[in-house]
């Protein structure tokens, strides 16, 4: 019978959210285990070329991947932070175990808090072919392009104008890969407008109201149709357009990575606006299961901004839980709370601010 | 509509446009900045306080034309890409527009170049007057265009020209 | 076809290393995932579906979708989008669900 390895803090993602909180908490004195099935930690950060937005305390002008490898940095230096990467988590179960697989080995794993950042995974949509090499979700081509230095084809539709799909369609051009167009279903453009006009003024065509009808190709992608929606979001006959590319990467959104939180008994909820179904957790990011906290985009799809300053949060108040940090835990508690609000309160934070305040079912400020 | 094609629109530039006089006196920074997202570092960059520190980050930034000098930090340090300096006292004919670039390969002084406008149509070709980087960390340069008086406020990009790759 | 020049990122690459896909040999480089030698390499159809015989490629390349399943040293169902490159290795289409010796 294998050994339970018992733990004050089990940390499951590292992620912006992940690191934040491993760092947090550390540095109150908690020790802390880091468990990340990919090969490396930094999560998305990592692949992030552009630079970020926010304020100087969420490191505003320093490119996404130089922040991944800051906070990557701070958790080697920490003497209390482990980190597992290739180790995936399996399952959290009543008696408080966790197990997770690495090496080819089952693990099995009792801490005594446990912070869930697993992240989130892309959406898909639905269109003939849409299951053809070549078409890829917008993670993937920016894990090939900037993780492995490949080009992921010649020629690209993006759907999608959100953040992302702005975002990885300028990675694309600055790979030499060129964008043919980037569409939106929606009559407006979701993502930063200071994004999209950098694209447009490089010559790509953004098409808002547009949708993909099918792609074709065959034993990979050789093109797309595409055509115009009217204010009831139908295809306009006679408005179809027939575009030449290799690649139509999906930006369509992105879902919470939830599975833990529902096989730990959390209570969910279903928040379109934090982009699908969340833990209920109160405004330390503690769920209904004691003990058991969420940061970044598993608790709500938001920015990494606001998934580093979560996974502080949850850092400092799994540890302050534990004991530690009695004297300055408030007031960082505090801070970081300040820190959500500011992130928040403009029209961009809009979304997430409802979101939150319908899962706490609460009226008044949500954090 | 912004909102909906991403190109700023005629009004919209207006809105952050310095006097045809000050224009004429030298270097100037035009902060195309028109939409209230979580961001300050510009209020951080500038050195000459002209851009005015945020309450509130989500804020649209102020800048000062007056204490502005056109120094163009802001320019390489503004995450959107979304700040220009022109100087319509180049010459009695013609200003520079400096642009951030951050795409390979990176244009050559002297090099000519087609210039576009904020819609990416092509406005005509121009020459490269200067081409600055913005050190190892910040990697975004700064490219100066020689244009047409006329054209100043228009030109706001170049058209790609292509990446070499292994084959 | 790989990225040579890049304006932000500066890529390093392990040891160029050789591997074999279906009987053809092709080269990678050591560290990188199999997914990416591959693409590298043009090789963009990784699979056909079972019953439809649709062609199968990348979709997530992050282990989540299994779009990429095939047999690797002999063990079927390698999601090849995680799984790192060695020199040497043996990467085959997979036939139907894969056998398990």
């Amino acid at each position: 019978m294998s050994k339970v390895k018992e733990i004050e803090l089990l940390i499951i993602g590292g992620g912006p959210a992940g690191l934040s909180a491993a760092t947090a908490a550390a540095d109150l004195g908690a020790s802390v285990l880091v468990l990340e099935r990919d090969a490396k930690t930094g999560g998305q950060l990592v692949k992030q070329t552009h630079k970020f937005f926010g304020s100087k305390k969420q490191y505003a002008g320093d490119r996404g991947y130089q922040i991944g490898n800051f906070l990557i940095e701070q958790c080697e230096k920490n003497p209390k932070v482990e980190v597992w990467t290739e180790t995936t988590v399996l399952g959290i179960y009543e008696d408080g175990v966790v197990t997770a697989e690495g090496q080819g080995k089952h693990l099995k794993i009792k801490p005594e808090k446990i912070i869930v950042a697993t992240g989130a995974s892309e959406k898909m949509i639905a269109f003939p072919n849409n299951d053809m090499p070549g078409i890829f979700g917008a993670g993937a081509v920016q894990t090939l392009m900037n993780v492995h230095g490949v080009v992921p084809g010649q020629r690209v539709l993006m759907i999608g104008a959100g953040n992302i799909g702005l975002i990885v369609s300028y990675q694309l051009m600055q790979a030499g890969v060129e964008v043919a167009a980037i569409i939106e279903a929606s009559p407006t453009i979701g993502g930063y407008l200071v994004h999209a006009s950098k694209i447009r003024r490089a010559g790509v065509p953004i098409l808002t109201s547009h949708t993909i009808t099918e792609a074709y190709g065959q034993e990979s992608v050789e093109g797309a149709i595409i055509c115009k929606l009217d204010e009831k979001w139908q295809p306009i006959p006679g408005t179809e357009q027939d575009l030449k590319v290799d690649v139509i990467c999906l930006a369509v959104g992105l879902s919470p990575l939830t599975e833990l939180c529902f096989q730990a008994d959390c209570q969910m909820k279903y928040v379109p606006e934090l982009s699908g179904h969340v833990p209920i957790r109160n405004k330390y990011l503690e769920t209904t299961r004691p003990g058991l906290y969420v940061a970044g985009d598993v608790s709500g799809v938001e920015e990494a901004s606001s998934a580093m300053v979560e996974g502080r949060l949850a850092g400092v108040c799994a540890a302050y839980s534990l004991g530690y940090g009695n004297d300055v835990a408030p007031k960082l508690q505090a801070e970081a709370l300040a820190e959500l609000s500011e992130l928040r309160a403009g029209p961009a934070g809009q979304k997430t601010v409802q979101g939150i305040m319908k899962l706490m079912d609460k009226g008044g400020a949500a954090c | 509509m912004l909102n909906k094609t991403g190109v700023p629109t005629a009004e919209d530039v207006i809105t952050v446009s310095p006097s045809e006089e000050r224009l004429k006196q030298g270097p100037v920074a035009i902060i195309e900045c028109f939409q209230e997202i979580p961001c300050n570092p510009c209020t951080e960059a500038c050195k000459q306080g002209a851009i005015q520190p945020m309450e509130d980050i989500n804020n649209l930034p102020k800048l000062d034309f007056d204490k502005c000098n056109g120094c163009g930090v802001c320019l390489s340090r503004c995450p959107g890409l979304a700040i220009f300096v022109v100087d319509a006292s180049y010459s009695d004919t013609e200003a520079i527009v400096r642009i951030p670039f951050e795409y390979a390969p990176v244009p050559q002084t002297g090099e000519k170049v087609v210039g576009l406008n904020r819609s990416g149509e092509e406005l005509g070709t121009f020459e490269v007057k200067k081409v600055q980087s913005g050190g190892q960390k910040n990697k975004t340069y700064t490219v100066w265009l020689v244009v047409p008086k006329a054209q100043a406020m228009d030109v706001r990009g170049i058209r790609l020209g292509g990446i070499r790759h292994a084959k | 076809m790989r990225i040579t020049e890049h304006p932000i990122l500066d890529f390093q690459r392990g040891e160029e290393i050789t591997f074999s896909f279906d009987g053809q040999e092709l080269k990678g480089f050591e560290g990188e995932t199999i997914a990416a030698a591959l693409h590298a390499a043009g090789v963009r159809v990784l699979g056909h579906s079972q019953t439809m015989h649709r062609p199968r490629g990348l979709f997530c390349a992050i282990g989540n979708c299994s779009s990429c399943l095939m047999v690797v040293d002999g063990e079927p169902n390698v999601r090849i989008c995680v799984e790192k490159l060695k020199s040497g290795m043996r990467v085959e289409t997979q036939q139907g669900k894969g056998c398990l010796r």
